[in-house]
């Protein structure tokens, strides 16, 4: 079954079939969500009504288009936000983690490594109440003992860049650290015998070796925050971000306005997965 | 001695946001949420420890049941993932060269890049009563009239497996490219035809793969949300909506908190019986 081995012509046509089936049905949910925000229709579903803007430009009810919509542009708003402290936050942790697991030993480092893993393996709704449950508790401690209405410790926008963090930060330092670990430690040590110290010869020659990696954790830092909706869910507060607002649209039935929305979504997610894949790819 | 002191307060300066960071957001929270799934109200701000949100998930039918339901498709729908990603995995790793193998590899990877909700989205508007899949139905003389496929189980397979394939096919196309050419021909210059050949040497060589990517689906898919709600409406019983009742809708935290951790087990187990079977640690499979 390799190709330096004949295999009947009837096999091969069957197995390549498959294989072109295989990515119709990857490829035709993304397809028609983009056809669709071009329907001229109140509905994204067929008969075809013509190809119109509307659902990008309008600006009046009932067609409302994507830019004149401001409860989604809010949203989307409100996802930017959250997103850049997330990609912030995981990608300075994931930093300093992969620093720590790669250069340094200390007691118990085999078991701080697997609860680091840890968050990848708990479903992101049980990451999301837990968290809700733990700023409750203390919320209410504090307000039954020192008076205190702590406000951000309730759903909000605040909880839900903790709730992201505490597992975007595996993955940020998993892609850090597999960097780190092909660094070959005597460029630094060259540094600092040329008399740069220890800090010098890392900022100027370990960074910048890592950046490659850098931008791609922070890339799939900011999409994974930005397409959040698990853990998003159980911590929201009263700004929606995008994925909740979007979601609340869908069970009511919306018009293609969230298809030219989802379009939208999907260019710019796909370029900057792009992104990431030739910033890793390079100087490799 | 001055280098050591330093060396010692860069060690705390890079533990101390690792330990704050799993330690705020990860432990504690869950062993509040342990501690308050073991709780039970008396009385108003009255709590006494008991079991009894355990109990009320073993008396009440829809809640285990809900629970087995949930497991069940979840390894229904990964079994699927693994049997639909297989062959396409070896046709990527094996049976394509140069450009397009890695073109084909990406095009696998760019879909998952789009919101789960996007893709959810895209289904809904193939499968749903007046949409694309059932007007072909009725174009081509197939169905006589509007087709709902929205709203069952097969749906709620169709994307949970969609959703997950990403997972299945990555870890497969990488342990798969490292298999030797020359030990597939050996096999068959060996005597062996190609079913004896998948099943002793391509598929033993597959094994890190296959297991680690079980794993990550299985748990993806038992953890999944939009998926069964959108496409599966109200008949999805899926367990994490159970959990979302009782915490959101209902204030029951302390029954959604047991949920909560019983699911979380279930996951667990899988998880570890997964890399016991293939004997493997939960660092070399995420690593």
């Amino acid at each position: 079954m390799i190709p330096s081995i004949p295999q009947p012509r009837s096999f091969r046509t069957i197995y390549g079939a498959y294989v072109v089936l295989f990515f119709i049905y990857l490829i035709s949910p993304l397809v028609v969500v983009a056809i669709f925000a071009f329907n001229d229709s109140m509905f994204p579903s067929l008969p075809w009504g013509g190809f119109t803007l509307d659902w990008f430009l309008n600006s009046t009810e009932p067609r409302l288009g994507l830019f004149h919509d401001s409860r989604l542009l809010d949203s989307i708003w409100t996802s930017f936000y959250i997103a850049c402290w997330v990609m912030t936050l995981s990608v300075a942790v994931g930093i300093s983690n992969a620093f720590l697991f790669e250069r340094k030993s200390f007691p118990l480092k085999n078991l701080l490594y697997m609860l680091m893993l840890l968050p990848l393996v708990i479903p992101g709704v049980i990451l999301g109440i837990s968290i809700l449950v733990f700023s409750s508790t203390i919320a209410n401690w504090v307000e039954l003992n020192l008076g205190l209405n702590l406000e951000f410790l309730r759903p909000s926008s605040f909880l839900v860049i903790l709730g992201q963090f505490s597992f975007i930060s595996t993955i940020t330092t998993l892609i850090i650290a597999a960097r780190l670990r092909k660094f070959d430690t005597s460029l630094e040590e060259a540094a600092q015998s040329l008399g740069a110290g220890k800090m010098v010869a890392v900022w100027t020659v370990t960074i910048p070796y890592l950046k490659p990696a850098i931008i791609g954790a922070a890339i799939v830092a900011f999409l994974m925050s930005f397409e959040n909706f698990n853990t998003t869910l159980m911590l929201v507060g009263s700004d929606q971000p995008l994925t909740i607002a979007m979601y609340g649209r869908l069970r009511e039935g919306s018009t293609p306005e969230l298809n030219a929305l989802s379009l939208l979504l999907m260019a710019a997610s796909g370029t900057l997965a792009l992104l990431s894949v030739f910033v890793q790819r390079d100087r490799k | 001695m001055n280098t050591s002191n330093a060396a010692r307060l860069g060690l705390i300066l890079l533990l101390a946001p690792l330990l704050v960071w799993l330690l705020a957001l990860v432990i504690l929270p869950h062993i509040d949420m342990l501690l308050i799934s073991l709780r039970e109200r008396v009385a108003p701000q009255v709590y006494e420890r008991s079991f009894a949100n355990y109990a009320e998930f073993f008396t009440e039918p829809l809640y285990w049941r809900t629970f087995a339901r949930t497991a069940i498709m979840s390894i229904s729908a990964t079994a699927l993932t693994l049997l639909i990603a297989f062959p396409v995995s070896y046709y990527i790793a094996k049976m394509l060269r140069g450009r397009l193998k890695g073109f084909l590899f990406l095009l696998c990877l760019v879909p998952f890049w789009v919101s789960e909700l996007v893709r959810t989205f895209g289904w809904m508007i193939l499968l749903r009563e007046s949409g694309v899949i059932s007007n072909v139905l009725q174009w081509t003389g197939l169905a006589d009239g509007p087709v709902e496929m929205l709203y069952n189980d097969a749906t709620i397979m169709v994307g949970l497996v969609y959703t997950s394939m990403l997972f299945m096919v990555v870890p497969l196309v990488t342990t798969l490219d490292s298999l030797e050419d020359s030990l597939v021909e050996a096999g068959y210059d060996l005597g062996g035809n190609g079913l004896t050949v998948l099943r002793t040497i391509i598929i033993p060589h597959a094994m890190p793969g296959i297991v680690s990517g079980c794993i990550v689906v299985f748990m993806l898919t038992l953890g999944n949300y939009l998926t069964p709600i959108l496409l599966g409406g109200k008949s999805s019983m899926w367990f994490t909506a159970q959990i979302y009742t009782q915490f959101i809708t209902r204030f029951n935290w302390e029954l959604g908190a047991a949920f909560g951790f019983l699911l979380l087990a279930l996951s667990s187990a899988i998880v570890w019986t997964g890399l016991k079977l293939s004997r493997q640690t939960l660092s070399e499979s995420m690593g």
